[in-house]
């Protein structure tokens, strides 16, 4: 079995301006392994996965991808590591002026040159993973409420079966129970494509559901990081703040 | 120190120095609009195409813009021949108009006003369209699903301005013409047959050339200014709707600029 893991960023910073936002985050996961980093509001998080996907690039430090060095590359290099992942994007992202199924499908018909009939046909495959039926299939995003864009959006997130899929906020701004059905369909899509995942949450619900291990992000930089199941006994002030949402502690509330 | 200083003392920043920094930041732009058209442009003619987008393109700036363009013409072209008409007749130069009427409209008129409308219409759009989709992370979801912006959303978008905004000024040209034809024969006294003739005996083909060389370049200029101000746009309401107003003033500007550059050049062309 590999011990090598799959993505790994080492001592990443990242400012704007004179705002430095990520000030050393040292993370990696291993294959199969399921990360949650939690942080509060403006402690990084989107910053530290924006980096890891080569959306942003780092000031200083570096992001490997199954070993080879990805930080500054936006090349071959680059989109072989893009084609082995997936991303469920905080608002799911989905094209407006596509239809879902063609949402779904888009690596397929893109990159991958694979020919309609069969990408549709796959992508009604992977709508039915996530627990939709074919007849969304030719609706478009508009006409498809929250709950069900944030299942389009993970459809279209595992469709090319990668190996590490980043969930960005999955359950913001759902009701608790679809949230629950979203959480349950990630650990039951991870596990079966075998993947790697990396979430970055602040709902504590969903992290205890969908992580193996779960870091915290403060100040730019991970503080803490254990097993899911140490999560309540994790020893660290700040850890605790965060898992019974005080007010009063180490991290001043984002106001 | 001295900054702080000057503002406290006088209330106002120093005018030597706003004016450097409005300098330097108005360069700054030029510069980043210049690397975002040079990269369009690279896009645009190299693999990989996406004809789809092409073709969605240019329904949505060509064949939606008709009404609007033909509209403005056919009043363009009408309110020529009168203004014509009533100037001309100071010195008895009234059966000029159908001359004057053809050349205006197809070296000046029709290809300025074709490009305004579309300034307003289609850059406003496209940077609204962008700066959406900016702002809801469909760019960044592009990025991650191995699709390049610049391939897949902007270079459809200027390869579609650069070809329908010729056809849109040919159109232009034959409904102004014909918007002058009907005020001169229908309310200034002249004959159809004749009035047709001398536009056909007038005209010739650098006439329309030049009115299509602008026309080319007013379609990139229109495309990229909507795609750059919605690829920088702000989050937001606010920002996509300031993005959709930068494109449309800075698209109408550089019309203005591009069409004088051009008749400059071009101004001995078929004389």
């Amino acid at each position: 079995m590999s011990t090598q893991p799959l993505l790994e960023l080492k001592d990443v910073h990242k400012s704007f301006g004179p705002k430095q936002v990520l000030t050393g985050v040292d993370i990696d996961v291993a294959p199969g392994k399921s990360l949650v980093v939690l942080g509060g509001s403006g402690s990084g998080k989107s910053v530290m996965l924006k980096n890891a996907l080569g959306l942003m690039t780092p000031d200083k430090g570096q992001i490997l991808f199954d070993g080879v060095d990805v930080t500054r590359d936006q090349g071959k290099t680059r989109e072989a590591m893009r084609a082995r992942i997936g991303m469920l994007f905080q608002s799911a992202a989905l094209f407006d002026s596509l239809t879902v199924w063609e949402n779904i499908a888009f690596r397929l018909l893109n990159a991958d040159g694979m020919k309609r009939k069969d990408a549709k046909e796959r992508a009604i495959e992977t709508l039915k993973q996530v627990r939709l039926g074919s007849d969304v299939a030719d609706l478009t995003p508009a006409e498809i409420s929250g709950g069900m864009q944030k299942r389009v959006g993970l459809a279209r997130a595992i469709v090319s079966r990668p190996e590490l899929i980043f969930f960005d906020e999955p359950t913001t701004g759902l009701d608790p129970i679809t949230a629950d059905a979203i959480n349950d369909l990630i650990v039951e899509q991870t596990k079966a494509l075998g993947a790697a995942a990396i979430s970055i949450t602040h709902d504590m619900a969903s992290a205890r559901k969908i992580a193996d291990e779960i870091a915290m992000l403060f100040e730019g930089k991970i503080i803490w990081r254990g097993p899911a199941s140490m999560i309540d006994d994790s020893g660290n002030a700040h850890v605790d703040q965060f898992v019974h949402g005080r007010a009063d502690g180490p991290i001043q509330p984002a106001l | 120190m001295s900054n702080a200083s000057t503002k406290a003392k006088s209330g106002f920043p120093n005018p030597l120095q706003w004016l450097g920094g409005a300098t330097l930041a108005m360069l700054g732009e030029v510069g980043r609009l210049s690397i975002f058209t040079g990269k369009t442009m690279g896009a645009s003619f190299s693999p990989r195409w996406y004809p789809s987008q092409i073709v969605r393109q240019m329904i949505a700036i060509g064949f939606y813009s008709l009404p609007v363009v033909g509209l403005s013409a056919i009043f363009i072209g009408a309110a020529l021949a009168l203004n014509i008409y009533s100037g001309g007749s100071r010195f008895g130069a009234e059966q000029f108009v159908p001359n004057i009427v053809v050349l205006g409209i197809t070296r000046e008129l029709g290809v300025t006003i074709t490009g305004l409308m579309l300034a307003g219409r289609v850059s406003a759009g496209i940077a609204a369209e962008i700066g959406a989709m900016r702002v809801t992370e469909q760019i960044d979801a592009l990025k991650t699903l191995s699709a390049n912006p610049f391939r897949y959303l902007y270079a459809p978008r200027f390869l579609a301005g650069i070809i329908t905004l010729p056809i849109l000024v040919l159109i232009a040209d034959v409904i102004g013409v014909m918007g002058g034809w009907a005020v001169s024969t229908l309310g200034l006294g002249f004959d159809s047959t004749t009035y047709l003739r001398n536009t056909m005996d007038f005209l010739t083909w650098q006439d329309v050339t030049v009115g299509l060389i602008k026309a080319v370049v007013f379609g990139g200029v229109i495309a990229i200014l909507g795609c750059y101000h919605g690829d920088k746009s702000s989050a937001g309401a606010t920002g996509v709707g300031r993005a959709a107003t930068f494109a449309m003033v800075g698209a109408a500007v550089l019309i203005l600029a591009f069409n004088y550059l051009i008749s400059t050049v071009l101004v001995d062309f078929g004389s």
